[in-house]
């Protein structure tokens, strides 16, 4: 599997400049989080495997001693357009493995994938990230009739993480953030071989000696690039056409063969 | 080798599906049959989602037999208004198979329901096959010669009104089957992906008793209109046709069908009839032992309309 490494070069840039009246907005207004990607856009090809994804990010204002300690960690979150899902469980009926029932559930993330700088227990109380809705565990999922068993909703909601983690669209990575310098950190986010096209949002966390301090976020477009796309395009926008498109291809692909293998 | 399928969704490998293509197109040549019903099975076991296997195996279909059918159209053997007649019952019954199709997509029940289709029919009709077939081999050992068709035979099948004079096939019949029996493999083509010719070559001649110089090609006739209209309608309704799938396939294909023709020749009729039997068991087999084997995981996720996500 060739892994495309699609980078996302720094933005650093924007770091402010260092000076006496910085140094009193810092006690009014601490820490800050920035990231960049130096491209807002990541193309699947015909060759598309999965991918690697950099995101840079700078931490802004850092309090020297605790960034001595080691006590400033980060979560970096890339997640998928949302969309609703069925989740349907198979039973036996008559000796075969039927689907019966099902559970709907809206705006769920179609991929969801965090790196983050030390496991989840290292960073933060599980309460923070279930405020946060943070990390494939602690995503809310809605689900769309919320009169049903909570029972129920509670096992096809388990049953839904675990299919998507199975597929891996949503994956995590420990230790995938890591500060280059005081101030600087790179995360490493995996794009799974079938990850879903349309708007990523990539947000990071940033937790000071285990409190959630600021979040920030930019936008990813994944899309078919070229010639996928503009047969995904025409399959959607020009479906007859396109069907007839793909009988005249048979005909011809017959037609081509005869004529390359003629036994008559 | 990865290629991305861009309808599925998903990257697969282009020589895993061109030799999946070549393989189903030796047996199609060696047995003369179009192979959607192999095809739509093989690319569900590859993890193809099953709406797409069946829309993309009518695509298929029509390629690999288009060339055959253009070897029945130069030398005229097909009788063009049954295959008329076929062919509207046919878009009747594809019609419905749509619709079938959509609802039961959207109950979450297709899967289930493609598999039992194929595992009743493959195994009907390869039961069917293996028992004649086999007699067919005692009967030539024994020596005595098999045992011609008599003609002229009449059965409940001409008892029927509104007759209707197909000259071609020297027959006077009623037209309520011919349109139920196109009708029925249109429904079967939507819903399953295949172009119906291991239930229509039988039907013709043992049923209407079509002769057998021109059932090849009337059978393809039919199979290639109602299945360019299947794919049509699957595409229209719900773009599930994965052209750069099909495509691969089809190259396998139409390579793979020349060189099983030539195998064909070599071996005998009744003998070819029990392997494609076999063939036909084994995969009806495969289907039925997913279905009634415990899953790995009882859970599956769909979009809101049943289609993959």
């Amino acid at each position: 599997m060739r892994l495309a490494t699609i980078l996302a070069a720094a933005l650093v840039a924007a770091l402010p400049a260092f000076g006496a009246a910085l140094a009193q907005a810092q006690q009014a207004n601490p820490e800050n989080i920035q990231i960049g990607l130096s491209t807002d856009r990541v193309a699947i090809t015909a060759d598309f495997s999965g991918a690697d994804l950099t995101i840079f990010g700078a931490v802004e204002n850092a309090d020297p001693l605790i960034n001595r300690q080691g006590r400033y960690d980060v979560i970096v979150v890339l997640e998928g357009p949302a969309k609703p899902v069925v989740v349907r469980r198979k039973e036996r009926v008559l000796g075969m493995w039927i689907n019966l029932d099902s559970e709907t559930f809206e705006n769920v993330p179609s991929s969801y994938s965090v790196a983050t700088t030390r496991a989840f227990r290292d960073i933060a109380e599980p309460k923070n990230y279930k405020q946060l809705a943070l990390g494939a565990d602690n995503l809310y999922i809605q689900p769309a009739d919320t009169t049903d068993d909570p029972v129920t909703i509670a096992e096809f909601t388990a049953a839904l993480r675990e299919r998507k983690k199975a597929t891996g669209l949503y994956s995590e990575r420990i230790g995938g953030v890591q500060f280059l310098s005081a101030n600087l950190f790179r995360a490493a986010l995996s794009l799974a071989p079938n990850v879903p096209v349309g708007t990523h949002r990539a947000r990071a966390f940033l937790f000071r000696n285990g409190v959630f301090v600021k979040e920030t976020s930019a936008q990813l477009a994944i899309y078919k690039s070229g010639f996928e796309q503009t047969i995904y395009r025409f399959a959607n926008n020009h479906a007859f056409w396109f069907g007839i498109f793909a009988v005249g291809l048979a005909m011809l692909t017959g037609w081509l063969g005869r004529i390359i293998f003629r036994r008559d | 080798m990865g290629i991305y399928l861009p309808i599925a969704e998903l990257s697969a490998n282009i020589v895993v599906l061109l030799a999946m293509g070549a393989a189903v197109g030796f047996l199609s040549g060696m047995f003369g049959v179009g192979g959607g019903f192999l095809i739509t099975p093989l690319l569900i076991f590859y993890n193809i989602p099953p709406a797409i296997a069946v829309a993309t195996g009518a695509n298929q279909v029509i390629a690999s037999s288009f060339s055959g059918a253009l070897a029945h159209f130069k030398r005229g053997t097909l009788d063009f208004k049954l295959g008329t007649m076929l062919l509207l019952g046919g878009i009747v019954g594809s019609t419905l198979g749509i619709y079938v199709f959509a609802l039961l997509r959207a109950i979450g029940q297709l899967d289930l329901f493609i598999s039992l289709l194929y595992v009743i029919l493959l195994g009907t009709v390869g039961a069917l096959m293996m028992v004649e077939s086999v007699n067919a081999i005692r009967k030539t050992k024994d020596g005595a010669a098999p045992a011609l068709k008599k003609s002229g035979q009449h059965n409940w099948i001409h008892r029927l009104p509104l007759k209707m004079r197909f000259r071609a096939s020297k027959l006077f019949v009623s037209v309520i089957p011919v349109l139920g029996l196109g009708a029925g493999i249109g429904f079967l083509s939507s819903i399953m992906g295949v172009g119906g010719g291991f239930i229509m070559v039988p039907a013709l001649i043992y049923l209407l008793k079509v002769p057998t110089n021109v059932v090849i090609g009337t059978s393809l006739f039919q199979i290639i209109f109602v299945s360019a209209y299947t794919t049509i309608v699957h595409s229209t309704t719900n773009q599930t046709v994965d052209i750069v799938l099909a495509f691969v396939l089809m190259v396998g294909g139409v390579a793979g069908a020349q060189y099983g023709a030539k195998a064909g020749q070599k071996l005998r009729g009744e003998q070819l009839r029990a392997l494609l039997a076999l063939l036909v068991l084994a995969v009806a087999l495969r289907l039925a032992f997913d279905l009634f084997v415990r899953p790995n995981t009882l859970y599956s996720l769909t979009g809101i309309d049943g289609g993959h996500l």
